[in-house]
């Protein structure tokens, strides 16, 4: 059996990859497959404490997880699609009504 | 060393490298294909864990149908290659920096917590294995978490009407 540790361990290089990603990329679409990425990262750590403990709470858990995290792809890639179509750029650094 | 590990090794290279390609993807649709490859060796180490029925939701519904999404809306926008402004240059080196940071702080205290979680874990690991974990997730959905299972219903609808409402075009 695969110690728990290596699972939580590739969980935290997954998450800290998707964290670069989203640090580092400039397309919205990208930003937010890195947001998704780190939501995976987590959906491991839970499946893996769910096999250390014995129980199936964490997999259930996932379920959930993944429930919400379709129903924000479907929000956020219509937020996406909202600004290509108002300000003609999928660039972050385009999009800064907010900026000072 | 055993062939579950080296099985585990395998498919952890294989989601890690997805993971650093989707960073460097200069394309998105590239980087799409990367975040595929990612889901789908995390969905072979979820069965490696025996969380077969997780797996099989991992492929169907991130693999499937969220991925295939955002194919979608590339393909719909047109997105082309990441211009790349100078105008932040504080994500620079920092950024790499305290991501790796991060990415320590994450795996060491989870990790220390996983040693106590492994020495509390009695024989609950073997009913696991024993009976069909599907089946007692199925019950574990439609007898105790059935509510929270039937609101998830309502913000599906309630995220469905959401996406309608921002892209539709105004008349």
């Amino acid at each position: 059996m695969v110690p728990t540790t290596y699972y939580i361990v590739l969980s935290a290089i997954l998450f800290g990859l998707g964290v670069l990603a989203f640090l580092f990329k400039r397309n919205i679409i990208t930003i937010f497959m890195s947001i998704e990425l780190m939501l995976n990262a987590v959906n491991l750590a839970f499946v893996a404490f769910s096999q250390a403990s014995g129980k199936l709470d964490g997999q259930l858990f996932v379920l959930f997880v993944i429930i919400v995290a379709a129903a924000e792809a479907a929000v956020g890639l219509g937020i996406v699609i909202l600004i290509a179509r108002n300000r003609q750029t999928l660039n972050v650094e385009r999009v800064d009504l907010l900026k000072l | 060393m055993t062939a579950e590990l080296l099985v585990f090794f395998l498919l952890a290279a294989l989601s890690v490298a997805g993971a650093v390609s989707l960073i460097f993807q200069k394309h998105p649709i590239h980087s799409a294909l990367s975040l595929i490859v990612v889901m789908v060796a995390l969905a072979g180490l979820y069965l490696l864990m025996g969380a077969e029925f997780v797996a099989a939701v991992q492929i169907i519904v991130y693999g499937g149908a969220i991925m295939v999404l955002f194919v979608f809306v590339i393909m719909l926008l047109n997105a082309g290659l990441e211009e790349h402004t100078s105008e932040s240059k504080l994500a620079g080196f920092p950024g790499i920096l305290l991501a790796l940071a991060l990415m320590g702080f994450v795996a060491t205290t989870l990790a220390r917590s996983a040693g106590s979680f492994v020495s509390s874990a009695t024989d609950g690991g073997k009913i696991v294995a024993n009976l069909s974990s599907t089946r007692q997730l199925s019950t574990m959905i439609f007898k105790d978490f059935v509510y929270p299972f039937e609101l998830t219903s309502f913000l599906i609808l309630i995220a469905i009407l959401g996406a309608i409402v921002l892209a539709q075009r105004e008349s």
